[in-house]
C-alpha cells in the first residue's frame, strides 16, 4: 500500500489512517469498532439491504449504511452515539416483525446472528399488532432445509450461488412483503458447494437437513481436521458429541478453501458409521469370519515369513501410515510399495505431480488451460478459484471431453496435439499469466514419460514456467497422493506403474484401504486388507484388519500444493480397530524385524528427521530443482477417461452415506443416475 | 377480496404448450436487442417479457420465461425475479379482458368503488377473479396516472375515463356483445380539458 493511498479519517473522534478504497465498515473494523450486519459478507458482493450497519457520519443528515459507504478524506464516523443505537434498534424492530419466535426449536439457536444482535438491539416486546406473514418452505434439495418464515432477505445465499458457486439457481421472487427466496421452480441446488449457504445464512432459514434437531452448538466438541475427500485439503471442523460426529463445517483458511467446503465432506459423515469393519476377519471356506487379533496376526506372520509381499496404498492414507509401511517394507528387505494405483504418470521431480501454483493465486491467471480434468468434480474448491479467475477476465480453454463446468470454456479438442491449435497459440501469445492444469483423465493414461516432459517444454516455451513462477499444475483427486509420493512410496516407473506390476512375482499383497486388490490380476495372490469400510477390497481379501478412519487418529495429509496439514483425532476407533503402525510394529516384532518405531511420537520424530519439510504444517514444501526440459514436443495420442463421474459417490465412505445417496437421486441428472445404477 | 392479483403471485405455472416467438415478435426482438451492447443482452428482458405476455394471451407461463431466458442467454431465475417483481406481468392466466380499476384516492373520491361494484356485477366475477365465460378478469390497482379524469378503468391497453355506473355498465355490455367502445372520456371531453 503506497502512502498516497491512505487518507485520514476519524472514528469515534480517534484519528486513523486507512486505505482510501475501503468502505466505512471496513475502516471501522480496522479501528476495532464492531458493526452489526446481516447482509454484508466479505466474500460476497455488497448488497446493502439489511440496514443493520447504520453509522453516523458528521455532516450527513441521516444515518448511513456503513457497508455501502465509500470513505472520504477527513470523514468523521461515529458508531457509538444514541442516534446510531436508536437507528439500529429501529432496523432490528422491523426485522423482528415477521421473524418467528421459534428459537427454542430452531437449529440456528445458539449460533444465530439475529439472536445475538437482538440481545443488543432488540426490544422485549413487539409493537406490531397487524397480521404476521408466513412463507411456505421451499425445496432446495436433500442437503439444505428451509424454514422460510425465518428469512430476513439478506440475499447472501442468492449472491453465494451466483458469485461463488457459479450456479444462478437461487433468487428472490416478488417484492416488499411478498419477497421470497427460492430456487428456480424449487429444484434442488446443483452446486457441489451448496452446503455453504447454511453457514452463510445469518438466521435459521437455511439449515442442514441431516443435522436437523440433532444437537445444540454448546454441546458439541470441536476437532480441527482436514477434508480428505479430494486433494485440496480444505480445512474442516468436526463437531461431535461422545463417540459420534454430528456435523462438519469449514474452518477459514485464506490460502486454501477460504470459507467454503464441498458438500461431500460436509454431508457424508453418516457414512463414517456404516459398513465399518469392527474386528479382524479371516477367510475360511471362502467366507470371511471374525477372529481375534492374536489369531489373525499369527496367520499373517506365518504367511509373511515365506513370501514376497507387495504393499498398495489407498487414496486416503495419512503420512504416518505411509511412513510406517515404508519402514516395514524396508526392514523386510523389500521396497515394493505402490501408491499410484490409478496409474498416474509422474517424473522424478516434485513439480511433476503437484499443483505448483499456490491455490490462492489461481485467480490471478488470465488464461487457464484445463487438460483432461473436470475440476468441478475432482476439486470443487479449485473449480471455484478458476471461476474467480474467469470473473476477473481470464479465458478458460478445455481439452479432453467437452464437459460443462460452471463457466463457459473454449473447447480445443481431445488430444494433447491440439495444444498447438491456432486459437490457443494466439491466446497464449497475448497472455501475461497463463496457467495449465493437467488432470487425471490424461495423466492416468499416459504411456511414455516423453509426453510429460513435452508438457514441461510446452510450458517453458509459452511462459507458463519461467524463473519466477511455475504454473504447470498437476491435479488428482486423492488426499494421500502427494504425501505418499514425497515419502517415495512408489515404483521407479514413470508411467503406468500399477499396470506394469509383474503380478506373478508377488504371492502376497497388503492393501491399505485400496480397493484395487479386487481386480482380476490379484486373483491368485494372498490378499491382506487394512481398512475401515467393508468395500470391495475387504470382500475379496483373505485377511481383513480393521483400522481407524481419519477422524479416529491423528494424521498428516499433504495437500495437492504440497502443504502438510494435520487432521486431529475426534473420537476413539470403532470396534477393535488399531492404527496401521501398531499393527505393523506387532508384525515386525513377531517376525523379529527391526521396525525401529516405538510410539506415535517416535514415529513423528523419525518422520521429521527423515522428511523435515513434511512436519512444517501449513507451509508449502519448497524445492530448489525445477524440472527443466527444453526440447521439441512429442505428444502421444492416448485414451482419456475421467475418474469421477458421480461426485457424490467417489469413495467408499461416500458410497456408504445415506445423505450422498439422496443427493445422487435428487440432484444428479437422470441419465447419469441410470448409468451409475 | 378473493384470490390474489394475477400479477403479484409468486406461483408460476406451466401452460403445457411450447412457447415460440411469433414471426413478428422474432423480428422486433432483434431490433430491441440491438439497442444494447452485445454483452449486456439481458437488459432487454423487460421488453421481451412484454412481447411474450402479449403473445401468450396476456400472461406469462414458465414456458415463456424459459424462452426469454434462452433468447437472452441468462439464468431462468433472473427472468423469474423480474416477472415476479412487476405486477403488470401476469403470472396467472387472465380473461380476454383484464379490467384494472383504479382505487387510489382521486378516483375513489369520484366514486371508483361504485364503478368496481358495477363491473363485478356485470362481468359476473369478483375482484381478482375471472368470469366463467373467460371474458373478464377484474383487478383493483393503484394510481393509473389519469387522476383528473377519474374514475378510471384500464381494459387491456385502453383507458376509460370519467366513468359512472351507467357508462361502466355500457362498456362491459358492449364488450360482451362485441360492440366497439369509445376509448377515453365517457363524457366526451378531450384529454383532461376542463369539464
Amino acid at each position: 500500500m503506497s502512502e498516497d493511498q491512505n487518507i485520514n479519517i476519524k472514528i469515534n473522534q480517534k484519528e486513523i489512517q486507512v486505505d482510501k478504497n475501503l468502505t466505512v465498515m471496513q475502516a471501522c473494523e480496522i479501528a476495532g469498532e464492531e458493526i452489526p450486519r446481516f447482509c454484508y459478507h466479505d466474500k460476497l458482493s455488497i448488497a446493502g439491504n439489511c440496514r443493520m450497519c447504520l453509522v453516523e457520519i458528521e455532516k450527513a443528515p441521516k444515518l448511513v449504511s456503513s457497508c455501502t459507504m465509500p470513505l472520504m478524506d477527513g470523514m468523521s464516523i461515529i458508531t457509538n452515539s444514541k442516534k446510531v443505537e436508536a437507528g439500529r434498534k429501529g432496523v432490528m424492530e422491523f426485522l423482528l416483525i415477521n421473524h418467528p419466535l421459534d428459537c427454542p426449536i430452531c437449529d440456528q439457536g445458539g449460533e444465530c446472528d439475529l439472536q445475538d444482535q437482538a440481545m443488543y438491539y432488540g426490544f422485549d416486546k413487539s409493537r406490531f399488532k397487524e397480521n404476521k406473514r408466513a412463507v411456505d418452505n421451499k425445496n432446495m434439495g436433500p442437503l439444505v432445509n428451509t424454514i422460510m418464515t425465518r428469512c430476513i432477505h439478506c440475499t447472501r445465499c442468492v449472491r453465494f450461488a451466483t458469485e461463488v458457486a457459479g450456479v444462478s439457481e437461487l433468487g428472490m421472487l416478488g417484492r416488499g412483503e411478498n419477497a421470497e427466496i427460492t430456487t428456480y421452480l424449487e429444484q434442488s441446488i446443483t452446486s457441489e458447494l451448496s452446503g455453504n449457504v447454511i453457514d452463510l445464512c445469518p438466521v435459521g432459514a437455511l439449515t442442514s437437513k441431516p443435522y436437523q434437531f440433532k444437537a445444540r452448538p454448546w454441546e458439541l466438541k470441536r476437532t480441527d481436521s482436514i477434508d480428505i475427500f479430494d486433494s485440496v485439503g480444505s480445512n474442516i471442523r468436526i463437531d461431535s458429541r461422545a463417540q459420534e460426529i454430528l456435523r462438519v463445517t469449514p474452518r477459514a483458511n485464506e490460502y486454501i478453501n477460504e470459507e467454503w467446503i464441498t458438500d461431500k465432506v460436509r454431508f457424508n459423515y453418516d457414512g463414517y458409521y456404516q459398513q465399518r469393519i469392527d474386528s479382524p476377519y479371516i477367510k475360511k471356506n471362502n467366507k470371511l469370519e471374525p477372529t481375534s487379533w492374536a489369531d489373525v496376526l499369527k496367520t499373517l506372520k506365518l504367511k509373511l515369513e515365506r513370501s514376497n509381499p507387495l504393499a498398495l496404498i489407498g487414496d486416503q492414507v495419512d503420512l504416518e501410515t505411509g511412513y510406517s509401511i515404508k519402514k516395514f517394507m524396508l526392514s523386510y528387505g523389500k521396497n515394493n510399495v505402490e501408491c499410484r494405483t490409478d496409474d498416474q504418470a509422474i517424473l522424478s521431480n516434485l513439480d511433476s505431480y503437484r499443483f505448483n501454483t499456490p491455490i490462492s493465486e489461481i485467480e490471478e491467471a488470465d488464461l487457464i488451460i484445463l487438460i483432461g480434468t473436470n475440476t468441478k468434480l475432482e476439486a470443487p474448491i479449485i473449480n471455484h478459484k478458476i471461476f474467480k479467475a474467469y470473473n476477473n477476465g481470464a479465458e478458460v480453454f478445455n481439452m479432453g471431453e467437452d464437459i460443462s463446468l460452471n463457466y463457459p470454456t473454449h473447447y480445443i479438442g481431445s488430444q494433447l496435439e491440439d495444444l498447438n491449435s491456432n486459437k490457443l497459440t494466439k491466446a497464449l501469445k497475448q497472455s501475461k499469466n497463463p496457467l495449465v492444469i493437467v488432470g487425471p483423465a490424461y495423466l492416468n493414461n499416459i504411456k511414455s514419460s516423453d509426453t510429460l516432459e513435452s508438457l514441461f517444454s510446452f510450458a517453458q516455451k509459452n511462459k507458463i514456467i519461467d524463473d519466477k513462477k511455475n504454473n504447470l499444475n498437476f491435479l488428482n483427486s486423492h488426499a494421500s497422493r502427494v504425501g505418499q509420493l514425497l515419502l517415495g512410496n512408489t515404483s521407479k516407473n514413470n508411467c503406468q506403474p500399477f499396470s506394469s506390476i509383474n503380478y506373478q512375482e508377488y504371492d502376497l499383497v497388503m492393501s491399505f484401504s485400496s480397493e484395487v486388490i479386487s481386480k482380476n490380476c490379484f486373483k491368485d495372490t494372498y490378499k491382506v486388507y487394512f481398512g475401515h469400510h467393508g468395500d470391495e477390497g475387504a470382500m475379496c481379501a483373505d485377511i481383513v484388519l480393521p483400522t481407524p478412519l481419519y477422524t479416529e487418529k491423528n494424521g498428516i495429509f499433504v495437500n495437492i500444493e504440497g502443504r502438510p496439514q494435520e487432521a486431529k483425532k475426534c473420537h476413539n476407533p470403532i470396534g477393535l480397530a488399531k492404527e496401521e503402525w501398531t499393527i505393523l510394529k506387532e508384525l515386525s516384532n513377531q517376525l523379529s524385524l527391526s521396525f525401529e518405531i516405538e510410539s506415535f511420537e517416535d514415529l513423528r520424530s523419525k518422520l521429521s528427521q527423515e522428511f523435515p519439510d513434511l512436519m512444517k504444517f501449513q507451509q508449502i514444501i519448497e524445492f530448489s530443482e525445477n524440472s527443466n526440459f527444453d526440447k521439441p514436443y512429442n505428444f502421444e495420442n492416448c485414451s482419456i477417461s475421467y475418474p469421477i463421474e458421480n461426485f457424490y459417490m467417489s469413495d467408499v465412505i461416500s458410497k456408504n452415506s445415506i445423505t450422498m445417496a439422496k443427493c445422487v437421486e435428487e440432484i444428479l441428472p437422470k441419465p447419469l443416475l441410470e448409468k451409475t445404477a | 377480496m378473493s384470490g390474489t392479483h394475477p400479477g403479484l403471485s409468486n406461483n408460476f405455472i406451466h401452460s403445457g404448450e411450447k412457447f415460440e416467438w411469433s414471426k413478428d415478435n422474432a423480428k422486433s426482438i432483434k431490433k430491441i436487442i440491438s439497442k444494447y451492447p452485445s454483452e449486456r443482452k439481458q437488459s432487454a428482458v423487460m421488453p421481451l417479457l412484454y412481447l411474450a405476455q402479449e403473445q401468450n394471451n396476456n400472461w406469462i407461463s414458465i414456458e415463456c420465461i424459459e424462452t426469454v431466458a434462452e433468447t437472452l442467454e441468462m439464468p431462468k431465475i433472473r427472468v423469474t425475479e423480474v416477472v415476479s417483481f412487476y405486477s403488470m406481468y401476469n403470472t396467472q392466466p387472465v380473461g380476454k379482458n383484464l379490467v384494472q380499476v383504479c382505487r387510489t384516492s382521486p378516483c375513489w373520491l369520484r366514486g371508483s368503488n361504485k364503478v368496481t361494484d358495477t363491473i363485478c356485477k356485470q362481468a359476473k366475477c369478483g375482484i381478482n377473479e375471472t368470469s366463467e365465460d373467460n371474458l373478464f378478469t377484474v383487478v383493483e390497482v393503484e394510481c393509473l396516472g389519469a387522476c383528473s379524469n377519474g374514475p378510471v378503468v384500464q381494459i387491456n391497453n385502453d383507458f376509460f375515463e370519467d366513468l359512472d355506473e351507467e357508462s361502466t355498465k355500457k362498456i362491459i355490455d358492449n364488450i360482451k356483445n362485441n360492440i366497439p367502445n369509445t376509448i377515453g372520456s365517457q363524457k366526451g371531453r378531450k384529454s383532461s380539458e376542463n369539464a
